[in-house]
């Protein structure tokens, strides 16, 4: 018995293996596993197709085979042309820095190169940790000097004079930086054992959330100069920068309560238990821990905050979106909304779709839930 | 967790706590103080009023688009009131359209048709992507000013059409006999909930099915349809019709109106079909393998498996989209639909009690969102698993 399955074995030479089944693969197969997988599967694919046949060639003949990319405004008026792009050419320093004095740009461009000089360095993991963290709180006051000037022999560029997507992005990126830590504090005033500490933030976080921003920024404008001692003025730029803030740090405390409450509570055991005091349990043990389990709603508060900078423009600032509007009513270019607002919404979009996919990639890349 | 750890770091350091407490209890006080004094000071150089005495005052500000009865010479009081009502009517319609939408796309991310799906996930990454108000700007200055004028609207059927200057529609006129219909319609209503509580009964103890989602459709049209034709149609249309330059008569959504509603439920259904595929993501597979493996149609499994589940993860991220929707709207202001934060701009802008205003906008919309939570945590108690 044994000798034959021996001889059996010996002799035994594998066939080639067969080819799957023809209809398991090529495209024929896609189609009808994913598309016409079923009568209602069927209609719903014919249905996207008369749909997507008749937005997108319509689309693509406005936005790109048509489209004017250079010249003045009567090219655009030709009868038959589609998108005017070259409005957002001549419109394209006042969309991105807004009345900013011409022959100071260099200002606003090298700190937009640094910008992009540190996402460079964070993106690609060159720098980490504490140093990442340093560079970013670091980089709003170097651009914020930059632009601003008045020190270090740079001429002062008055705030009013800011403008564009250059304001949308310092707008945010200080409200980010200042919001974050400000929310941690908040988030942890929720668990303070003081109640007067606790009731204050919690009454603060609450407020704050249930009401919309753009009553906040009307507060800030209107209201903040009404606070404020006879004499003291603080411009309306810097105002509205700080009613971003107080209403940002409120989300980012709610996001990081979720994290707080995310560490278990074997961690803080043990760092006391090694006699650490509360704000070493807290800086070196809680908060890394519990930052790491909400980076990506963090991140999503971000975005948000960025998307928020656009309400600016109802108090008065000549944001990004303001500038877009504002540029629409130039007597030259007249009736190019579309465009305006078209490139606005990939600007936008653009910036982010970037941060809510480096969000994912965090989130995929991080930490597993192990306990 | 945290308030124990606290409570027992701070233990050795008692005294030290109650002094900081007391520091920061006094700087609050003092910060209100001198806010309070500084704001007393700054109206009355100002010559600027306090109090809520202006809500009696003839307002005189027109509101183009009022849901309730207003004219310029009622009070500042009605003109809020006539705006909160705009706000609570754009909220309301856009969270029952969002929810719609919004319910729609998440099923369609989840679709086994591929094409299907990457529509719905670059709906959702486009819409999400673009600040909110942008969008409203672009669908008021954008699309809706490319439509047609009055002479040359877009007629969907008779009576229904869509110009520059709005969105018409038949207006009902109930004649005699229509409060009949109006009862029908309560009736059947009524008897409806008490059948599915007796259906459902009734499954439990004999286990077998009735069809009572037919019935109850029967019950609910069928009742209500009966009447209306016993009555002898007790309900006559009033088409819009072509006057001079501009449509009369009907009913009509205004310009504004539409772009704030399409702008936020556009908006909110990207957030809210987010939600529904988290939801459904979150049902386990050996669950819809298992219904399946019962023998349970695709639509029993939809609705008896992965949607009971898929609410206990839905209805909590929905609640804050709801009310993130509502403090949405405020946004209102900037395409010129009179709701509450536009009028109350405006009110600022004449008599400059910002204070009063501010204090007004933050009560409603809190009053607003807390009944919404409030809401939204009785349905969520009603869907979460019960503990054996």
């Amino acid at each position: 018995m044994s000798d034959m399955t021996e001889t059996a074995l010996r002799t035994f030479t594998p066939q080639p293996a067969l080819a799957p089944p023809k209809e398991l693969k090529g495209a024929v197969h896609w189609a009808r596993a994913n598309l016409f997988d079923g009568g209602l599967n069927t209609v719903l694919t014919l249905l996207s197709l008369l749909l997507i046949v008749s937005v997108v060639p319509g689309l693509v003949r406005w936005g790109l085979l048509d489209a004017v990319w250079q010249g003045d405004s009567e090219a655009c008026r030709v009868e038959g042309v589609g998108a005017c792009w070259s409005f957002i050419g001549a419109n394209f320093r006042i969309l991105m820095v807004g009345i900013y004095p011409v022959e100071e740009i260099w200002r606003p461009v090298l700190s937009f190169l640094l910008l992009l000089g540190v996402i460079w360095l964070t993106v690609s993991r060159r720098v980490r940790g504490i140093r990442m963290v340093a560079f970013w709180l670091v980089l709003p006051f170097i651009a914020y000097w930059l632009i601003g000037g008045g020190y270090l022999g740079l001429p002062e560029v008055d705030q009013s004079r800011w403008g564009g997507l250059m304001l949308s992005l310092l707008l945010a990126a200080v409200g980010i930086i200042v919001s974050v830590p400000l929310g941690i504090l908040l988030a942890l005033g929720r668990f303070s054992d003081s109640p007067v500490i606790k009731i204050s933030c919690v009454s603060f976080i609450e407020t704050i959330r249930g009401v919309p921003l753009i009553t906040i920024l009307f507060m800030a404008s209107v209201m903040l100069p009404l606070f404020l001692p006879e004499g003291m003025d603080v411009n309306n730029l810097l105002r509205i920068q700080i009613g971003m803030i107080l209403f940002s740090s409120a989300y980012m405390a709610e996001v990081v309560r979720g994290g707080l409450q995310a560490v278990p509570r074997g961690q803080t055991e043990a760092a006391k238990a090694l006699g650490l005091p509360y704000r070493h349990i807290m800086f070196y043990v809680v908060i890394p821990q519990a930052l790491r389990h909400v980076l990506p709603p963090l991140i999503g508060r971000c975005i948000a905050l960025f998307k928020d900078t656009s309400l600016v423009l109802i108090v008065g600032l000549l944001d990004f979106l303001g500038m877009l509007k504002s540029s629409t009513q130039d007597s030259e270019w007249l009736g190019f909304e579309a465009e305006s607002y078209v490139f606005g919404a990939f600007v936008y979009w653009l910036v982010c779709y970037s941060m809510s996919r480096y969000g994912q990639h965090l989130e995929s890349a991080g930490p597993k839930n192990n306990h | 967790m945290l308030n124990k750890l606290t409570a027992s770091a701070g233990s050795s350091r008692f005294r030290l706590d109650l002094v900081l407490q007391a520091v920061f209890l006094a700087l609050i006080f003092y910060l209100a103080y001198s806010v309070f004094h500084n704001t007393q000071v700054n109206l009355e150089n100002r010559g600027i009023e306090s109090g809520f005495e202006f809500l009696d005052k003839e307002a005189g500000l027109p509101i183009g688009d009022a849901l309730i009865s207003y004219t310029p010479t009622d009070s500042y009081g009605w003109a809020f009131f006539t705006a909160v009502v705009n706000t609570l009517y754009v909220a309301f319609f856009a969270i029952i359209l969002a929810t719609v939408v919004g319910v729609m796309i998440g099923i369609a991310r989840v679709s086994r048709n591929w094409l299907v799906c990457r529509m719905a996930a670059i709906y959702v990454e486009t819409l999400r992507n673009v600040p909110l108000l942008l969008t409203l700007i672009f669908i008021y200055v954008v699309v809706l000013s490319s439509l047609p004028g009055a002479r040359s609207s877009w007629l969907l059927t008779e009576g229904i059409l869509l110009n520059i200057r709005g969105f018409y529609f038949p207006k009902p006129l109930p004649q005699d006999g229509f409060g009949l219909v109006l009862f029908s319609v309560a009736l059947a209503v009524v008897l409806c909930w008490g059948f599915r509580r007796w259906a459902k009964r009734y499954t439990e103890r004999t286990g077998q099915e009735l069809a009572s989602f037919r019935i109850s459709l029967v019950l609910l049209l069928g009742l209500p349809a009966l009447t209306y034709l016993l009555t002898g149609q007790p309900l006559l249309w009033e088409n819009p019709e072509l006057k001079g330059f501009n449509y009369r008569g009907g009913l009509s959504l205004r310009p504004e109106f539409l772009a704030l509603l399409l702008g936020l439920v556009l908006y909110t259904a990207a957030f809210i079909g987010e939600n529904v595929r988290s939801g459904i993501q979150s049902v386990a597979k050996g669950q819809i393998e298992a219904a399946q493996a019962l023998g349970l149609k695709p639509g029993k499994v939809m609705m008896r498996v992965i949607l009971p589940q898929a609410l206990r993860v839905i209805i909590p991220a929905t609640t804050n989209d709801y009310t993130s929707l509502v403090k949405n709207s405020s946004l209102a202001v900037a395409i010129g639909y009179p709701d509450m934060v536009s009028v109350g701009g405006t009110i600022i802008g004449q008599n400059g009690q910002a204070i009063e205003i501010i204090g007004m906008w933050m009560a409603v919309y809190m009053a607003i969102n807390l009944l919404i939570s409030a809401f939204m945590n009785w349905l969520n108690a009603r869907v979460q698993m019960v503990e054996r």
